[in-house]
């Protein structure tokens, strides 16, 4: 599994998306890194207008919103 | 009710005399951080509940695909009224407007009213100078954005965009891309917008409370028509000194504005204050660099450069019909 947190890297809000999806990850015990995209072409790339996002497997999951754990741990499992 | 609570906070519990000016000053402090702090959670809600239900997608087929003679700048800058202050999703949004196909003019209204209506700069006029000269604020705002878009539109700028985003423009995609469907329900979304709401607040509250208590001091103990002589019949370059002053403030826009009240109450123009907030929020160095990604220097000194002109033209009517 492939785990990236996308967000210019200005925005809190980026930055509290990143720690709650660590914390989901370690919660549900799967040993993946979770990557921080802060590079504005690579972001576009996946077609977002709005950050912080959340990209699983190359699916973007979540647009604009800051996740709470428990959220993005349901999200992963209903993968 | 937060009147009562000031005074009763200040004369009953404090036990300062109404009648001293530091009595004054301590109510009036109290007074307005409760009620900008308050106004201020509430607009942010507010914006947050818009903005998570807001069809972007929808509004950048729409301006695409329609022949709009100009509504489409108005509606840019609209849409960028109610975006957040966080001028970091400002750029993925630019992005996103050129990639869908739609003309950068209407793409720099957006990328005009952005910043300068915010939750923040709304609260904070409205909790300070009240609701007509947020109301003009507000309306101008718009309406710089829109006229600055058709304006730069006139230029064919898109030379001096970074050569990537060229790249994107020309294969501009105007086919409606599929979206990720939020069907959470209000009731569950709301906790998280509230909370992001008090995040907003809370980034700001030392501002504000600074930028109060100084102005609090402002009104208990300098002179009625202080700034009258220097600043206050509006001359006409008081204007673009005052957004000159205002560039390097970004990050303190907050705490500006009851300074700026508490001048505009000592006899300083209020178009030459509202200009001077116009540039303080419009007019930041933090977004310029982030804009570097997405273009040259060049076209962002254009940009700026158009911005400024119409801020300080503004200024001018402001002090003309005020």
């Amino acid at each position: 599994m492939e785990i990236k947190v996308l967000g210019t890297g200005c925005c809190s809000k980026c930055a509290i998306l990143t720690k709650n999806t660590e914390d989901a990850v370690k919660a549900m015990g799967i040993n993946v890194s979770v990557e921080k995209i802060t590079d504005i072409e690579k972001i576009i790339s996946y077609g977002i207008m709005r950050t912080p996002a959340l990209v699983v497997d190359g699916k973007v999951l979540s647009v604009g919103k800051v996740l709470t754990v428990d959220e993005i741990s349901s999200l992963l499992k209903s993968l | 009710m937060i009147q009562s609570f000031a005074d009763w906070l200040v004369y009953g519990i404090f036990g300062l005399d109404s009648a001293t000016k530091l009595g004054q000053a301590v109510n009036f402090f109290f007074y307005d951080s409760l009620k900008i702090l308050i106004l201020l959670f509430l607009i942010s809600a507010v914006m947050g509940i818009i903005n998570a239900y807001f069809p972007i997608d929808r509004l950048r087929n729409f301006l695409h695909g329609h022949k709009l003679y100009g509504l489409d700048y108005l509606l840019a800058s609209l849409f960028g009224s109610i975006t957040p202050f966080c001028s970091c999703s400002s750029i993925p949004l630019f992005i996103g407007f050129v990639k869908g196909g739609i003309p950068l003019g209407v793409t720099f209204s957006f990328l005009i009213t952005s910043p300068l209506v915010n939750e923040v700069a709304v609260a904070m006029f409205l909790g300070t100078f009240g609701v007509k000269v947020t109301l003009i604020y507000v309306l101008s705002g718009i309406l710089l954005g829109s006229i600055g878009g058709i304006i730069l539109g006139r230029f064919h700028l898109e030379r001096f965009l970074s050569p990537w985003v060229i790249q994107i423009q020309q294969q501009s995609i105007a086919e409606a891309q599929a979206w990720i469907e939020d069907n959470t329900s209000f009731w569950k979304r709301l906790p998280d917008i509230l909370k992001d709401s008090w995040g907003i607040v809370r980034g700001v509250v030392i501002y504000v409370l600074i930028g109060i208590a100084i102005g609090a001091g402002i009104h208990g103990y300098v002179p009625e028509g202080f700034f009258s002589a220097a600043l206050g019949s509006g001359q006409w370059w008081t204007v673009p000194l005052a957004v000159v002053l205002a560039v390097p403030m970004y990050s303190n826009a907050a705490g500006i504005i009851p300074l700026v009240e508490a001048f505009v109450q000592k006899g300083v123009a209020l178009g030459t204050a509202i200009s001077f907030m116009m540039a303080v929020v419009g007019l930041s160095l933090p977004e310029a660099t982030m804009l570097k990604k997405v273009m040259t220097w060049k076209l962002i000194g254009i940009f700026f450069g158009t911005v400024t002109i119409f801020i300080i033209l503004s200024g001018w009517i402001f002090n003309i019909i005020l």
